[in-house]
């Protein structure tokens, strides 16, 4: 048992390590589609992360937030994106951002230093089997919002709140095991309507400017399109 | 002793007989999965025959530099041959001669020298060629600190015989997260000290845009055969420290008989083989980096190294 329960954490460690790892891509790929690929990598690594912390903590709510979002994360929602956002969009291969990539990189390991470091106060929850999470979760938050604040452009900004999201989520499987289920159920669906909003107004957007770089944005005009 | 000198010796053979045919293989390889037909894969044997046997023309304005360095740089990945575990996975005779560390040194000494033998001539291409070596060799710098310093704090030694066993004692080590990111950045690491695709393009014969076959460009005859060869067996070694050091010693002998020894060989050369393949779909599925890319590139490793370490060393 201790052998297995061993496996498992090194297993949920690198799980964390990859998710950590694609947090990075979001972060500072120049790449719309690469943009979008991280994201189904960070989720996929979530998902092996509920799916092992289910197994090792015997927690059937785990399990079943595993599931659901193994359907919703990887699969619907970059279908979704794909469908509603303009293929014109997702052929760029330079995203507009306030910062070069270096700098980028660099900023986003100095936060990762700052959620391990904060992540030190917070109570262990779990026992040693999750608690890389915490860490990992924390920074992966702070990439996000990080992404959110460097990004120009509309898609990628919100593939930032995504990993927000993941991140928190993450983080929570540490915090607290016992999360309702209920309201775990609650994030997907929210997602579904924040990428179904999102992707409708960046087509409106993309066939009335014809950009969707929000960093050009500053000011309102009136009367396009009438 | 005498066997365990031997088997050292032993070592060495594999690696300064084999180093062609690893890259003759690989080359071989690409033009099949991008579907050429390619020279056979003995065909750096061939080269190497014809260049020892034609005579060198040197420079009447080159220094004893441009003459000492092909020996130089044959010369340093056989010492560090003697340093990595090759075909054994116990501690041989020159094991503790140095660590990791002294093995990358040695290994820096043979490209240290080539850059200064390429600036030597003054042609200008050398000098372009040197400086973009020296360009990604200290971006990739920090890079090969990180990753030998996690390894030795990880497993508690700088001597890579004793690295190796720490992966598999117990067996959940291979899988912990910082095991595998040090893995993935010591890849990007060969393919960008060994000037492989993503970086540099190994088979490209466009002066401005060479990185690494700009620096030999001056030599010819027995001077260029060393060249080609040193840096045949920097690239087999490097895969060595890849394969048996940090991956896993599965594959390597365990016993002291020659018969296992030997037996170790084509087991290794397998190992080899399958690295290559990754390599070959790396090279294959990517495009060459612009120069001002290549940064960002290192900055991607050095983060991933980072992370092996964050997540190494401060687990809790």
């Amino acid at each position: 048992m201790a052998n297995s329960n061993a496996l498992l954490t090194s297993l949920n460690g690198l799980a964390a390590g990859l998710f950590l790892m694609s947090s990075f891509g979001l972060a500072a790929t120049r790449q719309m589609q690469g943009c979008l690929r991280f994201y189904i990598t960070q989720s996929i690594c979530l998902v092996v992360s509920a799916l092992l912390l289910g197994l090792g903590l015997h927690a059937p709510d785990l399990l079943a937030v595993a599931v659901l979002d193994a359907v919703v994360k990887p699969i619907v929602i970059p279908v979704l994106l794909r469908r509603t956002v303009p293929e014109a969009v997702f052929r760029r291969r330079e995203i507009a951002q306030v910062l070069n990539i270096p700098s980028s990189l660099l900023i986003a390991l100095a936060l990762t230093l700052l959620a391990y470091f904060l992540s030190g106060y917070l109570p262990p929850a779990t026992g040693s089997l999750a608690s890389i999470n915490l860490p990992v979760g924390l920074a992966g938050l702070f990439i996000g919002v990080y992404t959110l604040t460097v990004r120009r452009e509309a898609v990628p900004q919100l593939i930032g709140i995504f990993g927000i999201e993941n991140g928190a989520l993450l983080c929570g499987f540490a915090i607290a095991s016992g999360l309702p289920l209920v309201i775990e159920m609650a994030f997907p669906f929210d997602m579904l309507i924040i990428a179904l909003v999102i992707g409708i107004l960046t087509r409106m957007t993309h066939e009335r400017v014809g950009t969707t770089e929000v960093g050009g944005f500053t000011s309102l005009r009136e009367g396009i399109g009438k | 002793m005498a066997r365990s000198v031997g088997f050292n010796l032993l070592q060495v053979l594999f690696v300064v007989a084999l180093a062609p045919l690893a890259s003759g293989v690989l080359s071989r390889l690409k033009e099949i999965v991008q579907s050429r037909r390619g020279p056979s894969i003995f065909q750096p044997y061939r080269d190497l025959r014809k260049l020892f046997n034609k005579d060198e023309v040197v420079s009447e304005h080159a220094s004893w530099i441009f003459r000492f360095t092909p020996y130089v740089v044959f010369v340093a990945p056989i010492f560090v041959t003697t340093l990595i575990p090759v075909l054994t996975n116990y501690p041989l005779f020159f094991a503790f001669m140095g660590d990791m560390l002294g093995g990358g040194f040695v290994l820096a000494l043979g490209g240290f020298f080539a850059t200064l033998a390429a600036v030597d001539t003054a042609n200008p291409y050398g000098a372009m060629g040197a400086s973009r070596t020296r360009m990604v060799g200290f971006l990739a710098e920090p890079v090969f600190m990180i990753v030998f310093f996690t390894v030795s704090f990880v497993a508690g030694s700088t001597i890579p015989y004793i690295v190796q066993q720490h992966w598999v004692t117990p067996l959940t080590n291979f899988f912990a997260p910082s095991h595998v990111l040090l893995v993935i950045a010591f890849i990007m690491l060969i393919l960008a000290e060994a000037g492989r695709i993503p970086v540099d393009n190994p088979a490209g014969h466009f002066e401005l845009a060479m990185i690494d076959e700009s620096k030999s460009l001056e030599y010819s005859g027995p001077g260029m055969a060393l060249m080609k060869w040193g840096g045949q067996m920097k690239l087999l070694v490097l895969i060595c420290i890849l394969l048996n050091v940090l991956v896993t010693p599965w594959g390597l002998a365990g016993g002291r008989s020659t018969a296992e020894v030997l037996l170790a060989a084509p087991l290794v050369l397998f190992k080899v083989g399958i690295f290559l393949l990754v390599l070959v779909v790396i090279e294959s599925s990517f495009a060459k980096l612009r120069l001002f890319r290549v940064s960002e590139f290192l900055g991607a490793a050095f983060v991933t190294s980072v992370v092996a370490m964050i997540t190494g060393l401060l687990s809790f």
